[in-house]
């Protein structure tokens, strides 16, 4: 499945968060998407599942706008990870993961959505939380949960929004190692807005990088986390080093007077 | 390799096949609770119909009624117990299930633990209408022209709460929060303006109106039985089908929207049903709180928040603590019978203090 973002333009009221924004995605693809906070990163990912409806611009999945087709057909083919919970009410873990079902049956658990939860809880190997209550369980393990609802939805394309934002080191890395297993296996697209510039420039494939809501850069890892954009984008004096191909970097201290980049990013915050 | 590869196969299909038998089990348990309140409305509604001033049998009302299904009430006994007894327990399960079953819906769109027909202002609404009707003079009015008067009128303002917040909607998102803040700001203009027009208004008018707003079951008919069946038929196989999809909203709205829900259009929509059932009871009985707020937590703590099970369970087990409610204040300083809206908040809320401060979550 091929994923087209073309000029999309968003904003809230007044404010502008996104302004064209341009992206194309491959199949296995997996695009990290950074920058500092209220850059636009989780409404951009917001845009693409018509979570919200960006002003101008549109989506196209193979050749196919997302406007033009409805929740449910949308839903079949692209999945959305959100950043934490906001279940209230009491929900098994097992019930969470059904629901990724909807799109596929209307009303009853079928036994093939049965098969299918089994299936991803086992993938993820959290079958032992199946008839826990969602509330009751750490940041990563319902950021497995969540993974597996998506999955459970077999989606051509997952959106993630930070999803090792609340995790220790190890659910980090287990979670990032997941979904790059996942993306490469069944082939799918992922686009994820993470903070960490260090596990973004070791498992995506691409980065995008965005300030104030437009993409400031865009390429392979070593070609957009340099010095020099960091310095621009996030305020920040970095220290960039080459580890096994891959950059990684070590944040020094920010600029002292405002540079040019803080400034803006200061004005455009939502 | 070959050996732990099929001895980690056999471990998985292990392990999912007692997953499958703790999910079965959970829904068992579930489906036990339902029919457990199906029996207590039974054996409660059987208790209710023999107190009272003439003897009665439990074993009595059971044939009384099973006869009464073939042929017209002839003895004492029979009169007694289906001209009298029967409708106002009949009423009693009919809007305990309502109720709960709104109560549970409203918290679950809205996904708060206070919302229920009293905080989204349709009771209120209800109690202005019947008083302005009370007080303009459709009490005087002798007979039936004037009670369908009032419940006419209680029926129609009762949904004017609900048409307001859904105005609300078109000028600025349909997110819980404004929805769940306008019923509020609702609930207090109706019951300032219920209290102005009582300030003006003859004393006996301001207590009949006042008496009428204190819920009770005492003005149960076979008419308003069959009104209000009517209503609960339509109303609750619509809410069924919507269960799965308020269980989707229950993770969120980007994730519900996300899993494919119209997440906006199904909110107003459940609103408007689980409203216009609220407000169909209502219109009958006057306030009766606590029950659509209780009833669904209640629920919730024993089988879970899946709403195609949460649907019946506090249904059956709202009409239930209804019932029993009606039947203790019918009893408790018998001859006088006390209207059982009072019963359910006294009953209700220390009850529902003692489930909070078993607090296991959040909110409870």
């Amino acid at each position: 499945m091929k994923l087209k973002v073309k000029d999309v333009e968003f904003s809230y009221g007044s404010v502008h968060v996104l302004k064209d924004v341009s992206i194309e995605l491959a199949a296995s693809e997996m695009l990290g998407v950074v920058g500092p906070n209220g850059a636009g990163k989780s409404t951009l990912l917001r845009c693409i599942d018509r979570i919200l409806s960006p002003q101008k611009g549109c989506i196209l999945l193979d050749e196919q706008d997302i406007k033009k087709m409805s929740r449910m057909e949308l839903a079949k083919k692209m999945g959305y990870i959100p950043q934490s919970s906001s279940q209230i009410f009491p929900a098994t873990v097992f019930d969470t993961v059904l629901m990724g079902r909807r799109p596929h049956l209307s009303w009853k658990s079928s036994e093939e959505g049965t098969e299918k939860v089994l299936e991803m809880l086992q993938m993820l190997n959290i079958e032992d939380l199946a008839m826990r209550d969602i509330n009751e369980l750490s940041g990563g393990q319902q950021q497995k949960v969540f993974i597996a609802r998506a999955l459970t939805q077999e989606p051509d394309v997952l959106l993630l929004d930070e999803p090792t934002s609340n995790l220790d080191i190890r659910h980090q890395l287990e979670v990032m190692d997941i979904i790059k297993n996942i993306v490469r296996e069944k082939e799918l697209s992922a686009i994820m807005a993470i903070h960490d510039l260090n596990l973004a420039s070791r498992y995506a494939d691409r980065i995008l990088m965005m300030n104030s809501g437009k993409i400031f850069s865009t390429g392979d890892p070593i070609s957009v986390l340099t010095p020099d954009n960091i310095k621009w984008v996030y305020g920040v004096v970095a220290e960039v080093n080459n580890n096994n191909g891959r950059p990684y970097i070590v944040p020094i201290r920010p600029v002292k007077q405002n540079g040019k980049g803080t400034c803006e990013n200061k004005w455009n915050m939502q | 390799m070959k050996m732990t590869s099929s001895t980690e196969m056999k471990t998985g299909a292990k392990k999912r096949a007692e997953i499958k038998e703790q999910y079965k089990r959970f829904i068992g348990r579930k489906i036990l609770f339902i029919l457990f309140s199906l029996i207590l409305i039974f054996i409660i509604a059987g208790v209710a119909a023999t107190l009272g001033s003439y003897p009665i049998t439990f074993t009595e009302v059971y044939s009384i009624i099973w006869h009464g299904l073939f042929q017209n009430s002839e003895t004492t006994e029979e009169i007694v117990v289906w001209n009298l007894r029967l409708p106002r327990i009949l009423m009693g399960i009919l809007a305990g299930i309502g109720l709960a079953i709104a109560g549970t819906m409203m918290q679950g769109i809205l996904r708060n633990p206070l919302a229920s027909p009293f905080t989204l202002g349709i009771a209120s609404g209800a109690g202005f209408g019947a008083a302005l009707a009370i007080l303009l003079g459709a009490g005087i009015i002798a007979g039936e022209t004037g009670k369908y008067l009032i419940i006419g009128n209680a029926f129609v303002f009762s949904l004017i709460p609900t048409f307001v917040i859904l105005g609300l909607t078109r000028y600025k998102r349909a997110t819980p929060e404004t929805m769940i803040l306008a019923g509020i700001a609702m609930l207090y203009i109706f019951s300032a303006a219920t209290t102005l027009l009582m300030y003006f208004s003859e004393s006996e008018a301001v207590k009949a109106a006042y008496f009428w707003m204190v819920g009770s079951l005492g003005k149960a008919s076979w008419d308003a039985i069959f009104s209000v069946s009517i209503v609960l038929a339509g109303c609750v196989p619509l809410l069924m089908w919507k269960s799965w999809d308020v269980n989707v909203m229950g993770a969120g709205d980007e994730t519900a929207k996300s899993l494919g829900v119209n997440v906006e259009r199904s909110r107003i929509l459940i609103l408007v049903i689980a409203s216009l059932m609220s407000a169909g009871i209502i219109c009958f009985t006057g306030t009766i709180g606590f029950i659509g707020l209780v009833a669904p937590h209640m629920c919730r703590m024993v089988i879970g928040g899946d709403n195609r099970f949460l649907i019946p369970a506090s249904g059956f087990f709202g009409a239930a603590l209804l019932l029993g409610a009606d039947t203790i204040a019918r009893t408790i300083i018998a001859p006088v019978i006390l209207p059982v809206g009072i019963l359910t908040a006294f009953m209700g809320g220390p009850l529902f203090l003692y489930l909070i401060m078993r607090k296991r979550r959040e909110y409870w």
